[in-house]
């Protein structure tokens, strides 16, 4: 009931190309997330597929269905945005009953509509409220509610969660994930925060630039990154890149090992270096040092351990799971 | 109430300063009010005092009441302003909604053409409206007089309410289309609330100019059935003798209305001139 595909979807704004050829397959109940340094499109891209931007070239399919000229009301979706975006001058019950009102259900249909989306979301003490006598974080639950009550084919998440507080961030990434598992609708959510991504997501699609670097389960994204840029977006603290050149390694322009692939010990290792900042983080040590060969390294140590900046350490790779690179940056598998 | 951020001399300049500024801006209003309450020789003996017994005298008023028809003077005045306005209004958010909103080739160059009037003076038109208004029949009509007012109007209504409209959150419009809103539904339901604020100031902008026109009601609109109250006024002052009375009286009364006007506006008006400095 919510299938959708993107055939080279191009959008430019003057001479400014801001998605340069986007083509992706998104299955019914699929939770895909678009994850992407400011500026890559991918706000645009999900505002494409809204159909609150016409894109220059390309076709968006919902369901099969070309939907290039259907306006967004009409196309089956439902959108939740950064800011909000509550009417200010209507109720809770009415913000989240307007869009079926628009295409005239009768009272009753409606009523039963937003008391179920009310209860999922816990919102009944708050029907007849006002969007500004509410906290930011149910003012989000009723943008929710709002996008639920319409049962779209789609759900699009604009950054949902990027105005809310770190707690408030949390709770609310857990009730959409819950609302996922329980409607097995379609979600597109944007977001620049990889964690988000990385817990959400059945797929998530890494834009740069204008264009997909990669596609895969956040597994796969962090297992297996095709070239530079994925490898160093996603995972933090971020991948150490090596020039092969330093290690002595032929084949390859750069090698990458994750920080928390590397062991540090005292005594004897692979490469030797000099602390130069830690950070405690509790259930991990963050050790960033100056090695002799590699350069500057960031190590993940899991628990707490006890090095300070000047401490003599040695670093030891974990060779399996090192990544190598080719001089355009793609992955060598 | 003194603080860190009060001293006694600034406080008491800065009150200073702003009572003289009342002071100076209240003492023609008062000086008029005043003197439509007195006989024609108390006006000219001490046209500072305040009405005594002996001095008090409602014959301004009367004269007014007698001669002339005052009563529709008013009517015209205040059909003419509240047309102006309403149409202003209407059709400056209208324009102001589209250049905020959507993008179109010459978007900035119509803006500016738009706005080319806050500049340019529409009296340097008058001959040509003059000649335009005898051609389409509509001099003496309060029709001319709206149609020149509203486009008098306009320039500074864009220009203001373009500005405001920016403000207005795309997400809020984009939800409204994703629930099936139309274009007017948006503009009429979700923009125009959040920027009455700024509706209300560009209403009394436009107001006060009109209410006190002389120009255009004395060249399109001179007959007795279209006359305006600032018009009417003028039947006292002649060129050799000038009825003090009367004029003050119709002055006064002439107030009154947009006074009305002014209060119903004014809430809304604080919060529009303040809205970009302080949020």
């Amino acid at each position: 009931m919510g299938s959708l595909q993107l055939q080279s979807i191009r959008k430019s704004f003057g001479n400014q190309d801001v998605l340069k050829g986007i083509d992706l397959d998104v299955k019914d109940g699929e939770f895909v997330i678009f994850v992407g340094p400011s500026g890559c499109g991918k706000s645009t891209l999900l505002r494409v597929i809204a159909g609150l931007e016409d894109a220059s070239s390309g076709s968006v399919r919902i369901d099969g269905k070309e939907v290039s000229a259907v306006p967004p009301a009409k196309r089956g979706i439902a959108m939740v945005f950064q800011s909000y975006a509550l009417y200010p001058h209507l109720t809770v019950k009415d913000n989240m009953g307007l869009g079926l009102k628009q295409v005239g259900e009768t009272k009753a249909v409606i009523d039963q509509r937003v008391a179920k989306a009310s209860a999922m979301l816990s919102l009944d003490p708050y029907l007849a409220r006002r969007p500004s006598e509410m906290s930011g974080g149910q003012r989000q639950r009723v943008a929710i509610g709002r996008a639920i009550v319409r049962e779209p084919k789609l759900f699009l998440f604009d950054e949902p969660l990027s105005n809310l507080d770190a707690a408030l961030r949390v709770q609310t990434r857990l009730e959409i994930a819950g609302l996922h598992r329980r409607l097995k609708a379609t979600m597109i959510y944007v977001t620049h925060d990889q964690v988000e991504a990385m817990t959400l997501a059945d797929k998530i699609v890494v834009l740069n630039a204008g264009q997909v670097e990669q596609v895969g389960s956040p597994m796969e994204l962090y297992n297996k990154p095709t070239n530079l840029f994925v490898a160093g977006f996603i995972g933090s603290p971020q991948m150490n890149f090596i020039s092969a050149e330093k290690l002595g390694q032929s084949g390859a322009k750069t090698i990458g090992i994750r920080p928390e692939h590397i062991a540090l010990s005292r005594e004897a290792g692979e490469w030797k270096g000099k602390v130069i900042h830690v950070e405690h983080l509790g259930a991990d040590t963050i050790v960033y040092l100056e090695a002799e060969t590699t350069g500057l390294l960031t190590v993940r140590l899991f628990g707490e351990h006890a090095y300070a900046p000047d401490d003599i350490v040695h670093a030891t790779p974990d060779t399996v799971l090192m990544h190598r690179f080719d001089a355009e940056g793609r992955a060598i598998s | 109430m003194s603080n860190a951020r009060t001293a006694p001399v600034r406080t008491a300049l800065i009150h200073l300063a702003l009572l003289s500024y009342t002071v100076i801006a209240l003492f023609p209003v008062f000086l008029t009010v005043v003197n439509s309450f007195k006989s024609r020789a108390a006006i000219f003996r001490e046209p500072m005092a305040v009405p005594s017994p002996a001095t008090f005298s409602l014959i301004g008023y009367e004269t007014v009441l007698k001669q002339g028809d005052f009563l529709g003077y008013f009517q015209n005045s205040m059909i003419v302003t509240i047309a102006s306005i309403a149409l202003v209004l209407l059709f400056g958010a209208m324009a102001a909604f589209a250049l905020s909103e959507y993008r179109f080739r010459g978007n900035l160059l119509m803006g500016l053409y738009l706005a080319l009037g806050i500049m340019i003076p529409i009296r340097l038109g008058t001959v040509a409206i003059l000649q335009g208004m005898v051609a389409t029949g509509l001099v003496n009509t309060r029709t001319a007089l709206v149609l020149v007012y509203t486009a008098q109007g306009l320039p500074l209504a864009i220009f203001i309410l373009s500005e405001f409209m920016r403000t207005v959150s795309d997400d809020l419009k984009n939800a409204g289309r994703i629930d099936g809103l139309s274009e007017y539904s948006i503009f009429f339901r979700l923009v125009l609330p959040l920027v009455r604020p700024a509706m209300a100031t560009v209403a009394v902008f436009t107001m006060i100019p009109i209410w006190n026109d002389l120009w255009f009601p004395l060249i399109l609109a001179p007959g007795e059935a279209t006359k305006t109250v600032t018009l009417g006024a003028q039947m006292f002052i002649g060129q050799y003798v000038t009825n003090w009375n009367a004029v003050l009286a119709a002055l006064s009364l002439a107030i009154m209305p947009v006074m009305i006007l002014y209060v119903i506006f004014s809430r809304q008006l604080i919060r529009g001139i303040t809205a970009g400095a302080v949020k």
